[in-house]
C-alpha cells in the first residue's frame, strides 16, 4: 500500500512540475475570479508562484514545510490588514486543487487520480494552516487596537493653576476606569492641583456599573485630598441616573464643563470679572 | 520599629509617618497622639503619609480613629500625602474615611488647617469674646 502511494504520489508530482504554467495560470483565475478585481493579477501571480514553488519543494525535502508555511502566514496576514473575508483567503490556497483536477482529468489514469487524493488532504492541511494564520492574524489588529484606544483615551488636560479636566469618551468599563483613575491621580500629585473635573459629555450611557467606577474615582482623589466635579451630564443621563435611583451624594455635578470650571475657580477663590464694553459697543448704544 | 515621632509647631501637631507601619506601633502612635492633644492643647493634627506606600485595613481603620480621638478633644485631623496606588487601595477596599480631611501635601494641609483656625477666632469675636 505504501508502496502504492508513493508511485501516485510522484505521479502528480511530475504532473505539478510538468504542466507549472498550465495549472498556476488556472489557479490564479480561479483564486482572482470571487474577489471581482480587488487584487490586481500580477500581484496574486508572483504570490501564488512562489507558494507553489515553495509547495514543489516541500515534496522533494520534508524541511522545505517550514518555508512553504512561513509564505502561507504572509499571504493570510497580508489579506487579513487588505480586508479580504477569511472565506476568500481560505478559497485561495483550494483553488489549486481545482486547477490541478483539471489536468488530473485530462491525464485519466489511475495513478494520477489515486495521487490526486493524497495532493488533496495535502493541501486541506494547508487550507487549514491559512486559516488559522488568517484568524491570527485579525487577533492582533483587533487587541492592537484595543490598546491604542487605551491610550487614545485618558487624556488629563490642565484648565488652570489647581484645577485639572478629564474628558472621557466612550464607554467606561472597569479596565478604563483603572487607568483613568491611576491617570488622574498621578496627575493630580505632578500638578499639585485641588479641583478636578470629570467630563462626562462624552461618555453614550451611564448605567449603575459606570456610576460606581465614576464614584471610585472621586472617592480616591478626595482621599488624596482634592476636590471632584462631574459634568457634562446630558439631560436623558441625568433622567437615568435618577430612575435608576443612584445616589451622587455630596458629589458636586454640573451641566456642562464651563460651569464646572467657573465652580472650580470660585471655590479656589479666583474671580472672574465681566470685561467693561468696548469704545465701540458704546458708540453703538449712542447712535 | 520605634515609636513614631510627634512633632509640634504652633497649634499645630504634625507626625510624619515613615515606612509601612506594624499593627503595634499603630496602637503605640494612637496612645501617643491622644496624650499629646491633651498635653499642648493643639487645635490641629496633621498626619503625613507621603512614605507609606503599603495599606491594609487596619491603617485604614487607624487613620479614622485618630480623626475621631481628636475630634473629641477639639482638633482638627488632616491627613496629607496620600499615594494614588494607596487611594485605590483604600477606595477597594471599601474604605471611605468618611469625615476625614485630606490634602494634596503637607503646605496645603497647614494652609487649610490655618484658614480654619483664624475662622474660629472670628467666630468667637462674633459673640463677643
Amino acid at each position: 500500500m505504501a508502496v502504492q502511494e508513493n508511485i501516485s504520489r510522484r505521479h502528480v508530482e511530475a504532473l505539478l512540475r510538468d504542466n507549472e504554467d498550465g495549472i498556476l495560470g488556472r489557479w490564479v483565475q480561479i483564486s482572482n475570479e470571487p474577489l471581482r478585481g480587488r487584487a490586481v493579477e500580477n500581484d496574486t501571480r508572483k504570490e501564488l508562484q512562489e507558494i507553489y514553488h515553495a509547495f514543489l519543494r516541500s515534496m522533494e525535502d520534508p524541511d522545505g514545510a517550514s518555508e512553504l508555511r512561513g509564505l502561507l502566514s504572509d499571504l493570510s496576514r497580508s489579506r487579513a490588514r487588505q480586508g479580504f473575508t477569511p472565506s476568500e483567503t481560505a478559497m485561495a490556497v483550494f483553488g489549486l486543487k481545482e486547477a490541478v483536477y483539471e489536468f488530473v482529468e485530462t491525464d485519466g489514469g489511475e495513478e494520477a487520480l489515486r495521487g490526486f487524493i493524497w495532493l488533496s488532504r495535502t493541501i486541506d492541511g494547508l487550507g487549514l494552516y491559512t486559516f488559522e494564520s488568517f484568524t491570527a492574524a485579525r487577533e492582533k489588529i483587533i487587541t492592537d487596537q484595543t490598546e491604542q484606544l487605551l491610550e487614545l483615551s485618558t487624556p488629563v488636560v490642565k484648565l488652570w493653576e489647581g484645577i485639572v479636566a478629564v474628558p472621557l469618551v466612550g464607554t467606561l468599563d472597569s479596565a478604563r476606569t483603572q487607568v483613568v483613575m491611576e491617570k488622574l491621580l498621578q496627575t493630580l500629585v505632578d500638578t499639585g492641583s485641588e479641583y478636578a473635573v470629570i467630563d462626562i459629555t462624552g461618555v453614550p450611557a451611564v448605567d449603575t456599573q459606570v456610576a460606581q467606577h465614576l464614584l471610585k474615582t472621586v472617592m480616591a482623589a478626595r482621599l488624596m485630598g482634592a476636590n471632584c466635579v462631574i459634568s457634562g451630564i446630558r439631560p436623558q443621563i441625568a433622567h437615568t441616573i435618577v430612575t435608576l435611583g443612584i445616589e451622587f451624594g455630596d458629589i458636586v455635578t454640573k451641566a456642562t464643563l464651563a460651569d464646572a470650571l467657573s465652580y472650580a475657580l470660585r471655590q479656589s477663590g479666583v474671580q472672574v470679572a465681566g470685561m467693561r464694553p468696548g469704545r465701540a459697543a458704546v458708540r453703538a448704544e449712542e447712535a | 520599629m520605634d515609636r513614631v515621632p510627634i512633632l509640634k509647631i504652633g497649634d499645630v501637631l504634625i507626625v510624619s509617618i515613615q515606612g509601612d507601619l506594624d499593627d503595634q506601633s499603630v496602637l503605640t502612635l494612637q496612645e501617643d497622639l491622644a496624650d499629646r492633644v491633651v498635653a499642648t492643647g493643639a487645635i490641629g493634627v496633621i498626619i503625613d503619609i507621603t512614605a507609606v506606600e503599603i495599606v491594609d485595613s487596619f491603617v485604614g481603620r487607624m487613620l479614622s480613629t485618630i480623626a475621631g480621638m481628636s475630634r473629641m478633644l477639639d482638633a482638627e485631623t488632616i491627613v496629607v500625602g496620600m499615594r494614588p496606588a494607596v487611594a485605590i487601595t483604600l477606595v477597594e477596599l471599601g474604605l471611605s474615611l468618611g469625615g476625614l480631611r485630606t490634602a494634596l501635601d503637607l503646605e496645603k494641609g497647614v494652609a487649610l488647617l490655618s484658614r480654619h483656625g483664624t475662622q474660629g477666632t472670628s467666630d468667637l469675636s462674633a459673640v463677643g469674646l
